[in-house]
C-alpha cells in the first residue's frame, strides 16, 4: 500500500512543482490567462469541465483507494472465496444517471458558446481582414482600406475584428492562443471568424496544422492598439507612397537592388493585391524577421543570404540571384527603413 | 503433422512451421513478435522526438527528419504494433475461451497476419529509399498531395496492404465467435475479452473500409493524375478528414475495447469474485462502440463545419463519457469485497484506472467544441490520446502479457522484473504527459520540430524528455524478463491463476495445437471456477472423444504477401521508370497466381486419430 500512495504523491508533488515554477506560461502567448472575447469564452468551458471532471475522478479515486486498502487479499484468508455478486440495480442505475446530468451541465454552455462565436451576422459593421495563410508566413489585406501587412495584425482592441481565413496552399490554422481559439485555414473555403482583444499588447500567433518542414516557424503576431492608434495606423499605411526615396544613399541603392534583383517580383511595398511573398510595406516595424527572428540588420542579412538555413523548405529560396555582403546590406537598410507610421509594437505597451 | 511433430525441432523446421502455420495460437506468437518488433522502433523514434524537443531551438534532428519522425512514430505505434499485439492476443485467447479449437478460417488467419508484416515491411523501406512519410499519421490531403518525394506513397501502399490483413482478422474473429461456441456457451456467458473482441471485429468491418477508400482515393491522386482532394482542379481536401476519421474515430475504440474485456477479466480472476454487472458492461460495450461511429467530426471542431455540427458532435462525444464510467464503477465494484492478489497483471489493471480516468476526463473537455478551440493540435491534445491509447491499450497489453504468458509459453513471467516495468512506467509514463496538459494550453502547438526561447516551454519539455527515458527503461526491463522467463522461468501448470474462464480449462500449459480432446460443455457465466465450486474442477466433455479435423498449413499466405509487398513498390515507382511495371505485373501475378492455387487445389485438412488421442492420454 505505501509503495502506491508514496509513489502517487511524489508525483502529484513533483508536478505541482513544474507547475508552479512555470506558472501559467509566457504572457500574450499562453490560453491560461485569457485577454480576448474568444479565449475568455473557451476558458470558461475549461474551467467548469475540468472543475466536474476533476469531481469524478476524484470519486473514482476515493472508491479505488478504499477498494484497495480495505480489500487485499489478507494473510490467513488465502482460501477465502468472496460472495460472488451478480450486480446491483440501484447502485448501477446511480452510476448511469448522475453522468447524464454533468454531461447536460457542461453540454448546454457549450451549445451556447459554440453559436456564439460562430455568429458573424453583424460582420458588416465592424472591420474586416482577408487572412490567407501560406507556406510559412501570413498576409493580411485590409479590404476596405486598401492596403495590406504580413506577419503583425494590427486591430483596435475593445471591438470585435473579423477575419476571412483561406489558404493559398496546403491547410494550415490560425491560432492567437490569449485572444481566441484557434480556426483551420483551408484552400478550398472561406473560414470567419472574430478577434476582440479586451486590453493592448502584441499577442503571439502560431500556426497549429502541420503544413510542412518550417510549420513551427510560422508564427505571427496580433498587435491590439487603442481605436485612436489603430485610426492613425490605417491612416499612414493608407497614405504611405511606394515611390518615395529613403533619406540615406545607401537605402537608396539598396531600395535600386530591391528591383534590380527581382525582390519586387514578389514582394510589394505599398499596396498590391498580389501577394506572391509577404507585403513589405512597415517592413521597419516588423515586432520579428520572417515571423521568428529578432529584428536586427545582421538577422536580416542571414536571412536574406540564406532563407533556408533559417526556415526549411520556404518559397524564397531560389528564386533571386545570390547577393554580396555589400548587397543585401543595402537591401537590409532599406527594408528596416520601411516606416511608414509612428503606431508601431511598441504602442501597444504604452 | 501429427501430434508428434509438435516435439522439438530444429531451427529450420521450426521457421518452416511459422511460416506455414495456421494454428491461431502460434500466428499470436507472430502477431506479437512482429507487432514487439514494431513497438521497439516506434519507441526509438519516440525518444528521437522527446531528444529534439529537450531543450528550445534544439537541432538534434533537421526539420524534415522530425516530420517524418513524428509520422511513422504514430503510424508504427497504432497500425504496428498496438493493432497487431491485439490481434496476437485475440488469437491466443479468444478460441480458448469460447471453447473452440481454432478460428473460423485458419488459412486467412495466417494470411492476415503476413500482410500486416510485408504491408509494416514495406512502409519502413521508405527509411531507406529517400525518405519516410511526413505528412503525420494523419496524413491530412492538402499536405500529403504536395509532399515531395515517395514517402506518401509508402504510406498509402504500406497501410493499404496491412488493412487489408487487419479487416480479414476482424472477419474472420467475428465468424468465429457467431459460428464456433461451445455447446453451452451463450452469447451472454462469453467472457468479456471474446466480447470485447466480438464488438472490435464489428468496429474493424465498418471502420477499415473507410480508410481503404481514403487511402485509395490519395493514391489516384498522387500516382494516376486524379483530383479528389486537389483543390486547384476542383477537389475538397476536407473529404480526406471526414474518411480518415469516420476510420480514425471507431481505430481508437477498436484500440480500446479489447483491454476493456481483459481488465474485466483479470479484476474478475484476481479478486476472486465473479465481474459485477456483466450484462451492463457488455451493453455498455455495445454503446461505446455505436456512438464511436458517431463522433468522428470531434476531430474537426476547428475545420469550420459550422455550430450545428459542432454542437451535435460535441454532444455525442460527451455522451460517451456515460457508458465508460459505467465500466470504470462496475470494474471497482468488482474488486469491492473480493480477496485482491496484487501481481504484474494486476498492477497493469490497477494502474489503468486512474490513468485511463484521467484521459477519459480530458475525453470530455475536449468535447466541448469551443473549449477545444484551444485544446486542438496542441500537447494537450497529444497528452489526452497518450493517457487514453497507452494508460489504456498498452497498459492492457502488458496486462494481458503477464496474464496469458504461461497459457501461451508455458512459463510465468519474473514478477520482480514484472514489477520493475510497472513502477518506471508509470512514473515515466505520468511525467512525461501529464506535464503537456499545461505546455498544449500555454500555447504549444503539437507537431512542432523546434519551440522558441523565452516562450515558457523550457522546463515542462525537459520533464517530458526525462520521463520519456524512464518509459524506455521500463520497456528493457520487460524486454529481459522475456529472454529471462524462456531461459530460466518458473514452468507453469496450465491454471496457474486460479481461472475461471475456459483458456485455463486446458489440458497442458502451452496447450495442445486442437485445444481441446473433447469440447467442453458450459454451465453458466465463467464456466471453469462453476466446475470448481459446483463440480468435480474441470470441465464436463460434451462430446465423446472421437476424430478431431484440423487444417494443413500453408505457404501460400507467406507467399502470396510478398507478391502484394513487390507489387507495392511497383505501384511506388511506376511513374519514375517503366522498368517497374515489371514488379507491379509481377507481384500481382504472384499474389494472385497463389489464390488461384489456393482455390482450385482442395485441401481438406487432416484428421487426427481418437486412438492417437487415446494413446497421447497415456
Amino acid at each position: 500500500m505505501k509503495g502506491w500512495m508514496g509513489k502517487f504523491k511524489a508525483l502529484f508533488l513533483l508536478s505541482s512543482l513544474a507547475l508552479f515554477l512555470t506558472g501559467c506560461g509566457k504572457e500574450n502567448l499562453t490560453a491560461l490567462v485569457p485577454k480576448g472575447y474568444g479565449a475568455k469564452s473557451s476558458m470558461d468551458l475549461i474551467i467548469l469541465t475540468t472543475v466536474i471532471m476533476s469531481f469524478v475522478l476524484l470519486a473514482v479515486m476515493i472508491f479505488f483507494v478504499i477498494v484497495l486498502v480495505r480489500f487485499r487479499k489478507k494473510k490467513g484468508q488465502e482460501d477465502y472465496i468472496p460472495k460472488q455478486v451478480e450486480g446491483n440495480q440501484t447502485l448501477e442505475t446511480i452510476w448511469t444517471i448522475i453522468p447524464i446530468i454533468l454531461v447536460i451541465i457542461m453540454g448546454v454552455p457549450t451549445v451556447i458558446a459554440t453559436f456564439d462565436l460562430a455568429d458573424a451576422s453583424k460582420a458588416d459593421e465592424h472591420i474586416n481582414v482577408d487572412v490567407t495563410g501560406n507556406q510559412y508566413w501570413w498576409h493580411f489585406d485590409y479590404g476596405e482600406d486598401e492596403f495590406q501587412t504580413s506577419q503583425d495584425l494590427y486591430i483596435p482592441t475593445g471591438e470585435k475584428v473579423y477575419l476571412h481565413l483561406k489558404s493559398s496552399d496546403v491547410i494550415h490554422s490560425f491560432w492567437v492562443p490569449s485572444l481566441s481559439g484557434k480556426l483551420d485555414v483551408n484552400p478550398e473555403n472561406e473560414n470567419t471568424m472574430f478577434l476582440e482583444a479586451h486590453e493592448e499588447g502584441v499577442y503571439w500567433g502560431k500556426c497549429a496544422e502541420l503544413c510542412g518542414p518550417s510549420h513551427s516557424l510560422m508564427d505571427f503576431k496580433v498587435i491590439a492598439v487603442s481605436p485612436d492608434d489603430y485610426e492613425q495606423w490605417a491612416k499612414d499605411m493608407n497614405d504611405f507612397d511606394p515611390e518615395a526615396k529613403p533619406k540615406d544613399t545607401v537605402a537608396q541603392e539598396g531600395q535600386e537592388l530591391f528591383e534590380e534583383k527581382s525582390c519586387m517580383g514578389c514582394h510589394a511595398v505599398g499596396s498590391s493585391p498580389v501577394a506572391t511573398g509577404p507585403n513589405l510595406t512597415d517592413f521597419g516595424n516588423r515586432t520579428k524577421i520572417a515571423g521568428i527572428l529578432e529584428p536586427t540588420k545582421e538577422n536580416l542579412v542571414d536571412w536574406i543570404q540564406d532563407p533556408e538555413k533559417i526556415k526549411p523548405g520556404n518559397e524564397m529560396t531560389g528564386k533571386y540571384p545570390s547577393l554580396s555582403d555589400d548587397e543585401a546590406d543595402k537591401i537590409a537598410e532599406y527594408l528596416l527603413q520601411l516606416k511608414p507610421t509612428d503606431v508601431a509594437p511598441e504602442s501597444a505597451s504604452k | 503433422m501429427s501430434v508428434a511433430a509438435t516435439q522439438k525441432k530444429g531451427f529450420g523446421a521450426m521457421l518452416w512451421d511459422y511460416l506455414t502455420t495456421v494454428d491461431h495460437k502460434k500466428i499470436a506468437h507472430l502477431y506479437l513478435a512482429g507487432g514487439g518488433f514494431f513497438f521497439i522502433l516506434g519507441g526509438l523514434e519516440a525518444l528521437v522526438i522527446r531528444i529534439q524537443l529537450i531543450k528550445p531551438e534544439n537541432d538534434f534532428v533537421s526539420a524534415g527528419l522530425y516530420n517524418e519522425m513524428i509520422t511513422m512514430h504514430g503510424t508504427t505505434m497504432i497500425f504496428l504494433a498496438a493493432m497487431p499485439i491485439l490481434l496476437g492476443l485475440m488469437n491466443a485467447a479468444m478460441p480458448l475461451q469460447i471453447g473452440a479449437r481454432d478460428v473460423a478460417f485458419p488459412f486467412l488467419n495466417s494470411l492476415g497476419f503476413w500482410l500486416f508484416m510485408f504491408g509494416g515491411l514495406l512502409l519502413n523501406c521508405s527509411w531507406f529509399l529517400g525518405g519516410a512519410p511526413d505528412g503525420g499519421w494523419t496524413s491530412y490531403a492538402s499536405f500529403a498531395l504536395t509532399s515531395p518525394g515517395h514517402g506518401i506513397d509508402f504510406y498509402v501502399l504500406g497501410l493499404q496492404i496491412a488493412g487489408a490483413g487487419t479487416l480479414m482478422g476482424g472477419i474472420n474473429f467475428l465468424v468465429t465467435i457467431v459460428n464456433m461456441r461451445a455447446p453451452g456457451m451463450t452469447y451472454m456467458r462469453m467472457p468479456l475479452f471474446s466480447w470485447a473482441t466480438f464488438i472490435t471485429s464489428v468496429l474493424i468491418l465498418f471502420a477499415f473500409p473507410a480508410l481503404t477508400v481514403a487511402l485509395f482515393l490519395l493514391m489516384f491522386d498522387r500516382m494516376f493524375g486524379s483530383a479528389f482532394f486537389d483543390v486547384a482542379l476542383g477537389g475538397n481536401t476536407v473529404i480526406w478528414q471526414h474518411l480518415f476519421w469516420i476510420f480514425g474515430h471507431p481505430e481508437v475504440y477498436i484500440l480500446i475495447l479489447p483491454l476493456f474485456g481483459l481488465f474485466s477479466d483479470v479484476f474478475a480472476t484476481f479478486s476472486k469474485k465473479r465481474l459485477f454487472g456483466y450484462t451492463a458492461m457488455v451493453f455498455a460495450t455495445m454503446l461505446i462502440a455505436f456512438l464511436g461511429f458517431m463522433v468522428w467530426a470531434h476531430h474537426m471542431f476547428t475545420v469550420g463545419l459550422g455550430p450545428v455540427a459542432n454542437s451535435i458532435f460535441a454532444i455525442a462525444t460527451m455522451a460517451i463519457a456515460v457508458p465508460t464510467g459505467i465500466k470504470i464503477f462496475n470494474w471497482l465494484a468488482t474488486m469491492w469485497g473480493g480477496s485482491i492478489t496484487i501481481n504484474s497483471a494486476m498492477l497493469w489493471s490497477l494502474g489503468f484506472i486512474p490513468t485511463f480516468t484521467i484521459g477519459g476526463m480530458t475525453g470530455v473537455m475536449l468535447g466541448s467544441a469551443v473549449a477545444d478551440y484551444q485544446y486542438h493540435d496542441t500537447y494537450f491534445v497529444v497528452a489526452h490520446f497518450h493517457y487514453v491509447i497507452v494508460g489504456g491499450t498498452i497498459f492492457g497489453i502488458f496486462a494481458g502479457l503477464h496474464y496469458w504468458w504461461p497459457m501461451m509459453f508455458g512459463r510465468i513471467l519474473n514478477e520482480t522484473m514484472g514489477k520493475i516495468t510497472f513502477w518506471f512506467f508509470l512514473v515515466g509514463f505520468h511525467l512525461t504527459f501529464f506535464i503537456q496538459h499545461f505546455l498544449g494550453l500555454m500555447g504549444m502547438p503539437r507537431r512542432y520540430w523546434v519551440f522558441l526561447e523565452d516562450q515558457g516551454l523550457d522546463l515542462g519539455n525537459l520533464i517530458s524528455t526525462i520521463g520519456a527515458f524512464l518509459m524506455a527503461i521500463a520497456v528493457i526491463v520487460f524486454f529481459i524478463n522475456i529472454i529471462y522467463t524462456a531461459a530460466k522461468g518458473e514452468k507453469s501448470s496450465p491454471d496457474p491463476w486460479d481461472g475461471r474462464t475456459l483458456e485455463w480449462a486446458v489440458e497442458t500449459s502451452p496447450p495442445p495445437f486442437y485445444n481441446f480432446k473433447q469440447l467442453p460443455l458450459i454451465r453458466g457465466l465463467d464456466p471453469l471456477w462453476i466446475e470448481k465450486t459446483e463440480g468435480k474442477g474441470k470441465m464436463t466433455p460434451a462430446e465423446p472423444l472421437g476424430d478431431i479435423h484440423m487444417p494443413n498449413g500453408s505457404i501460400l499466405p507467406f507467399i502470396m504477401s510478398i507478391g502484394f509487398f513487390i507489387a507495392g513498390f511497383g505501384f511506388i515507382y511506376h511513374g519514375d521508370h517503366a522498368i517497374w511495371y515489371l514488379a507491379l505485373y509481377g507481384g500481382m501475378a504472384l499474389a494472385l497466381g497463389c489464390m488461384a492455387v489456393r482455390s482450385l487445389k482442395d485441401d481438406h485438412g487432416f484428421h487426427i486419430k481418437k486412438e492417437e488421442l487415446e494413446r497421447e492420454a497415456d
